[in-house]
């Protein structure tokens, strides 16, 4: 095979690429890019079956992967500058755990991170990525300032959410583009302001759905970071129990008592012949998580990978399910909607399929302008299954149904499983997405695994 | 492209008339399928199979010569140039007599052109363009009387060995392609091919044959037997002495 890069040396390898879930493994040849100028050489020359860029592989399903075709790691594109206002100028590259202590030493945070650290710049706004303050801050794609893009023609445009005269609409199809726009060089976007390193975190345990999701309401209002655990295993009428926390950046004072984070990860799980996450296992491991939180513990402090990223303190914890995998089920309704929370809080309960991780937030508005942006104003509920799980399928298929029905959407990057008809029912924005590619990429260079399976 | 609950999206059946194809078309069919390609020889099932499945997905029907391996080539580029393939079923086969085999060489000659040579020449395009395409699987129905020559049927028998032996190795060759193969051994299937033997021990329908396709495709086997038991049993009967294999009402 020819290269079409300007030397040979450029690192290559044909690699199996899987997501975070670790299901549907595809080969690629994946290219490490040195510059700007290796990824205009990728996309100009593009083999039969094109182009994808993929960040830290942390999409749960197939997003990050393109089969038989080029993909792109640009890792490389590392560089990172704290302007005066606090804004970041980061590279496609930088992950965000890089900034987290960058921006902490100067009083400022990530505007918006998801539930762990470990992904990139470019990935947070491919994913147009949400966190525990969406209710109140939006989601990434709402920070951004300018993407430095390489579209599929090879040009380096800087386009501007919003702004006509600088390919606005090319920005904002880019955010929440699942990487399909073109490839994203650069980032910069605003911050906001930390005045310590700790949080001030408040932690409320409710025996049921009802009383959990009222108190969830009321903190919209009062807190900026809200977000609880639900026991996936619990039925009947402590279907829904769960574990509030919300929280706030902390101030100066209470900031030296909260515990510093640890370094790296504190453990790590090696690879497994099989899942230890069982029915009997998850069952004991949700009920004492349930109880081990205190019935109301309020202004702790904690430190900020304790409150935004616990999960990053287990290394590889994908591999708890086994080699072959697990999904991410996440949905968003709107309020009116709110039962399809139940319903799917209750299909799960019934069904084999034991969840790890149950999560429930609140939603503010959608960012209507991005078309595969996920949020809509609401409630959203994320679910960790084995692949394995008999009746899943099905019981998948039926929550789709359901999630339709009351007028939400599936999530892009958590998606393994969706079908094409569940997607362009749930994102009304999808035949914008299609014109936009059209206009930007009529020769579908830029493809994924995802963009495959669910004709984006 | 296949799901994380290994649903494929779009299939390719090579024999798509035979019992065990259609059951397998059945089983793994739902809202994920979206391409059904059927090759086979022209006859009223091949209709039959095609608009039971119309309604489904986008369906495409094809001739196939399974003897005819100059023919294959062309077939399988045009079909994977037209989309991806996530799963290809080879599923043709003839099971003859072996009575009537010993007396008439020829009709054991074409007997191993379609069930061997032929679906060698399938299994071996298939694969090339399955590694080009980074992903897929590729499913060929071979038998358990490929695993141990038996006085009433080993030509049959030989030409399974044959097939199942080539799909193995094409296993490990696809190894790190993104592309698998997965072998299916069936013992006794009642179809309309065996409608006139006595059903062997372990007989199963097309039905649990795909079945276990599916329960395989979802546990990303390489081997899958149907029914499930018969593993244990050829294990056993690999072993069994020559000179009393010999004497067993096989």
């Amino acid at each position: 095979m020819s290269s079409p890069f300007r030397e040979v040396d450029v690192p290559v390898d044909d690699r199996l690429l899987t997501g975070w879930g670790r299901t549907m493994p595809s080969r690629a040849r994946v290219v490490r890019v040195r510059d700007v100028d290796d990824v205009v050489a990728a996309l100009t020359s593009p083999g039969p079956r094109g182009v994808l860029v993929r960040g830290a592989g942390r999409s749960y399903g197939d997003a990050a992967q393109n089969a038989g075709g080029t993909v792109l790691d640009l890792r490389a594109l590392d560089g990172v500058e704290v302007l005066d206002d606090g804004d970041v100028v980061a590279g496609a590259g930088v992950l965000l755990a890089a900034l987290v202590p960058l921006l902490l030493a100067r009083g400022r945070f990530l505007p918006v991170t998801p539930g762990t650290r470990f992904v990139t710049v470019a990935g947070a706004v491919a994913a147009d990525v949400h966190g525990k303050n969406h209710h109140r801050d939006g989601s990434f794609g709402d920070h951004v300032r300018w993407i430095d893009l390489v579209t599929a023609d090879g040009r380096l445009r800087r386009t501007v959410p919003g702004d006509p005269d600088h390919d606005g609409d090319l920005a904002d199809a880019t955010i929440g583009g699942m990487g399909l726009t073109g490839a994203i060089v650069a980032v910069r976007f605003a911050t906001i302001a930390a005045p310590s390193t700790a949080m001030s975190v408040d932690t409320l345990r409710y025996d049921d759905l009802d009383s959990l999701m009222a108190a969830m309401v009321e903190s919209d209002a009062t807190h900026r970071y809200s977000v609880a655990w639900v026991d996936g295993m619990a039925r009947g009428a402590r279907l829904g129990r769960g574990v509030l926390t919300r929280g706030d950046h902390a101030d100066r004072e209470a900031a030296h008592t909260a515990v510093p984070d640890p370094e790296g990860p504190r453990v790590a799980v090696p690879p497994l012949p099989f899942g230890v996450l069982t029915r009997t296992t998850l069952s004991a491991f949700n009920a004492a998580w349930f109880r081990r939180a205190p019935r109301r513990r309020e202004a702790e402090p904690q430190a900020v990978a304790r409150f935004f990223y616990p999960l990053d303190g287990i290394g590889g914890w994908n591999r708890l399910y086994g080699p072959r995998g697990f999904l991410q089920y996440q949905f968003a309704v709107p309020d009116r909607s709110v039962e399809v929370v139940r319903l799917a809080l209750e299909r799960f309960a019934g069904l084999r399929a034991p969840s790890f991780l149950s999560v429930l937030k609140r939603f503010g508005p959608a960012r209507a302008t991005s078309p595969l942006s996920f949020p809509l104003a609401g409630w959203t509920l994320a679910l960790d299954l084995p692949v394995g799980a008999p009746g899943l399928a099905a019981a998948l298929d039926e929550l789709d149904g359901l999630v339709l029905a009351g007028g939400g959407r599936i999530y892009l990057a958590k998606d393994s499983r969706a079908v094409p008809a569940t997607i362009a029912a749930g994102y009304a924005g999808l035949p914008r997405f299609r014109d936009m590619r059209d206009r930007v990429d009529p020769h579908r260079i830029l493809v994924s695994d995802l963009s495959r399976r669910l004709d984006l | 492209m296949t799901d994380a609950l290994e649903r494929p999206a779009s299939v390719l059946v090579l024999g798509a008339t035979s019992e065990i194809a259609r059951s397998v078309v059945r089983a793994v069919h739902g809202p994920a399928l979206r391409r059904l390609v059927l090759a086979a020889r022209p006859s009223a099932e091949r209709g039959e199979v095609a608009a039971a499945f119309a309604d489904v997905a986008d369906v495409e029907v094809l001739d196939l010569d399974a003897a005819d391996t100059v023919s294959h080539a062309a077939l399988l580029d045009g079909v994977f140039s037209r989309g991806d393939v996530d799963l290809v079923l080879v599923a043709f086969g003839v099971l003859g007599d072996q009575a009537e085999f010993e007396d008439d060489v020829d009709a054991a000659v074409d007997a191993a052109q379609v069930n061997y040579v032929g679906a060698l020449s399938v299994c071996l395009r298939a694969a090339q363009r399955l590694r080009e395409q980074g992903s897929g699987v590729l499913v060929v129905v071979s038998s358990v009387a490929g695993m141990r020559a038996r006085r009433s049927n080993f030509v049959y028998g030989s030409t399974k060995a044959g097939i199942d032996a080539l799909a193995t190795g094409l296993s490990y060759a696809l190894e790190g392609s993104g592309a698998r193969v997965m072998v299916v051994r069936p013992g006794f299937v009642r179809t309309a091919m065996t409608a006139h033997l006595d059903p062997a021990p372990l007989a199963v329908g097309p039905d649990e044959v795909a079945e276990a396709v599916v329960r395989g495709l979802r546990r990303r086997s390489t081997v899958v037997y149907a029914p499930a038991a018969l593993r244990l049993v050829m294990t056993a009967l690999q072993h069994v002495p020559r000179p009393m294999f010999r004497r067993l009402p096989l």
